[in-house]
C-alpha cells in the first residue's frame, strides 16, 4: 500500500505540552500524509471518536506526564471495542524503556522517544501501512525489534 | 460527470483567512444541536510541495466537548488534494449522502484563500459570507469576488473598532446594485449576533445573483474537472516545463486526446 495515509496525532490526559506533537505533525505533513491533530487533554473517547469519524489509518499517542501506561492500552482496548481493528497505534514522549514492552503487547506499535529524527517515524509509517498490523491484529511486531 | 441535485441544505462559511470562519461554525453548532443533527466538512488545504495537509478545523470545534451535543455532530475534515486549492468536488457527494443518512444540515468550512473560494459556490446550496473589521485595505470579500455569491453576510469580530465601518460599506456598495443580502454582525467575545445567526443559518433564501453565481461555479467546476481528471494532463504539463511544448499546443492535445 504505501502511499498518502490519514493520520490522527493525540494528546490524551492532562499532559499539556504539545510542541512535540506538532512537530511530528509538521513532520508527517512534510511527508506528504494528512494529519489530523486533537488538540490538548483529550479523552480516550474523544480520541477514538476522532480516528473513526475521519476515516483514519494511523493514531499517533504523545505523552509526556507518565499517564502513557494507564492511557495507551485503555486506548487501544476502545479501539478494538469499536471496530476499529485496523488502525495502528504508535506513541511518543517520555516513556522509559521499561515501560514499553506492556505498551507492544497491548497494542502499540511503535514508541518513539525525544530526538527520535522524523524521517524514522515516516519510515515507520511506509513499513507499518504495507503490514497487517492494526490494533487488532495478532501480528506480534512492532518496529526497532 | 454528474453534478447531483440535492435537497436540503448545504451552507458554505466561507471568507478570508482570520476572520472567524470556525468560531463561527462553532457557535451555531452549539445552538442548533442537539435539536438537529449537521454535518461540518472542513476543508483545508494540501501543500503543493508535499502532497501532505495539516487538518486543523476540528480543534477550534469547542462544542464537540460537549458529550450531547457531540452525538449530533459529524465532522470530517477534508484535504483539498488535487483541486487546485479549493473544493473538491467529491465534498457535493459526501454531503449529499450526509442528507440523505438523516442529517439536518451540512456546513462546508472552506479554505479561506481568496479567489479559489469561489469555488465553494458549486457544492454548496447557500453562502454565507464571513468578513472581518475594516484594516484600511479595503472589503477583502468583495476583492475575491464572494460578494455576488452570499445569501448572508457576516460582519465579525464585532468587538474590534472597524467593524462598523465594514458594514457602512458593504451597505452602500450593495445597496447600488438593489440587491442586497442580510448583513449582520457578529462577535464571539461579547456574544453579539450569535442567536441571531443561528437562526438565520437554517432559513437563507436564495438571491437571484448568487444563484446565477453558483450555476456560473458549478460548470466551472465541472469542466476543471474534465481537465484535471484528462489522463494526459500531468504529461503534458511536463512537456511544457520540460520541452518547452507551448500552450496552445497543449490545450489542443489535451481536447484532442482526452483518453
Amino acid at each position: 500500500m504505501g502511499g498518502r495515509q490519514r493520520i490522527v496525532i493525540a494528546k490524551p490526559g492532562l499532559d499539556g505540552h504539545d510542541r512535540g506533537a506538532k512537530v511530528v505533525a509538521r513532520a508527517l505533513r512534510d511527508g506528504g500524509h494528512e494529519v489530523i491533530y486533537t488538540g490538548l487533554r483529550r479523552t480516550p473517547e474523544q480520541i477514538v471518536r476522532t480516528v473513526m469519524d475521519e476515516d483514519a489509518r494511523f493514531v499517533g499517542l504523545s505523552s509526556l506526564s507518565g499517564a502513557h501506561s494507564h492511557l495507551f492500552p485503555k486506548i487501544c482496548n476502545l479501539l478494538r471495542e469499536s471496530g476499529l481493528n485496523d488502525v495502528i497505534v504508535f506513541g511518543g514522549g517520555i516513556i522509559p524503556e521499561s515501560d514499553r514492552p506492556p505498551l507492544f503487547g497491548a497494542g502499540v506499535r511503535a514508541i518513539f522517544g525525544p530526538g527520535t529524527p522524523s524521517t524514522e517515524i515516516l519510515e515507520f509509517i511506509e513499513q507499518a501501512s504495507e503490514l497487517d498490523c492494526g490494533v487488532g491484529s495478532d501480528n506480534p511486531w512492532h518496529w526497532g525489534e | 460527470m454528474k453534478v447531483e441535485h440535492v435537497d436540503g441544505e448545504i451552507i458554505a462559511i466561507t471568507g478570508p483567512p482570520g476572520v472567524g470562519k470556525s468560531c463561527i461554525v462553532d457557535s451555531i453548532l452549539h445552538r442548533l444541536t442537539p435539536q438537529q443533527t449537521i454535518a461540518v466538512l472542513a476543508v483545508d488545504p494540501t501543500s503543493p510541495l508535499s502532497g501532505g495537509a495539516l487538518l486543523g478545523d476540528r480543534i477550534r470545534l469547542s462544542v464537540l466537548d460537549d458529550k450531547d451535543k457531540s452525538e449530533s455532530i459529524y465532522v470530517r475534515s477534508i484535504a483539498t488534494r488535487s483541486s487546485s486549492g479549493s473544493i473538491p468536488s467529491i465534498v457535493r457527494s459526501l454531503a449529499s449522502h450526509l442528507l440523505a443518512n438523516s442529517f439536518d444540515l451540512v456546513i462546508i468550512e472552506t479554505v479561506g484563500a481568496g479567489q479559489s473560494e469561489m469555488r465553494c459556490a458549486a457544492v454548496a446550496n447557500r453562502i454565507v459570507v464571513v468578513e472581518g473589521p475594516a484594516r484600511g485595505d479595503g472589503i477583502q470579500a468583495e476583492k475575491a469576488g464572494l460578494l455576488e455569491l452570499a445569501d448572508l453576510i457576516v460582519v465579525n469580530k464585532s468587538d474590534l473598532d472597524g467593524a462598523d465601518k465594514v458594514v457602512n460599506d458593504l451597505t452602500m456598495s450593495l445597496g447600488l446594485t438593489g440587491d442586497m443580502p442580510p448583513i449582520i454582525k457578529t462577535s464571539t467575545i461579547s456574544g453579539e449576533g450569535l442567536d441571531q445567526l443561528a437562526t438565520m443559518v437554517t432559513k437563507l433564501e436564495e438571491r437571484t445573483s448568487s444563484k446565477r453565481a453558483r450555476n456560473r461555479q458549478q460548470i466551472l467546476m465541472v469542466h476543471e474537472n474534465i481537465l484535471t481528471s484528462n489522463p494526459h494532463f500531468e504529461a503534458v504539463l511536463d512537456r511544457m516545463s520540460e520541452e518547452g511544448l507551448g500552450i496552445e499546443d497543449a490545450l489542443r492535445e489535451l481536447s484532442e486526446r482526452s483518453s
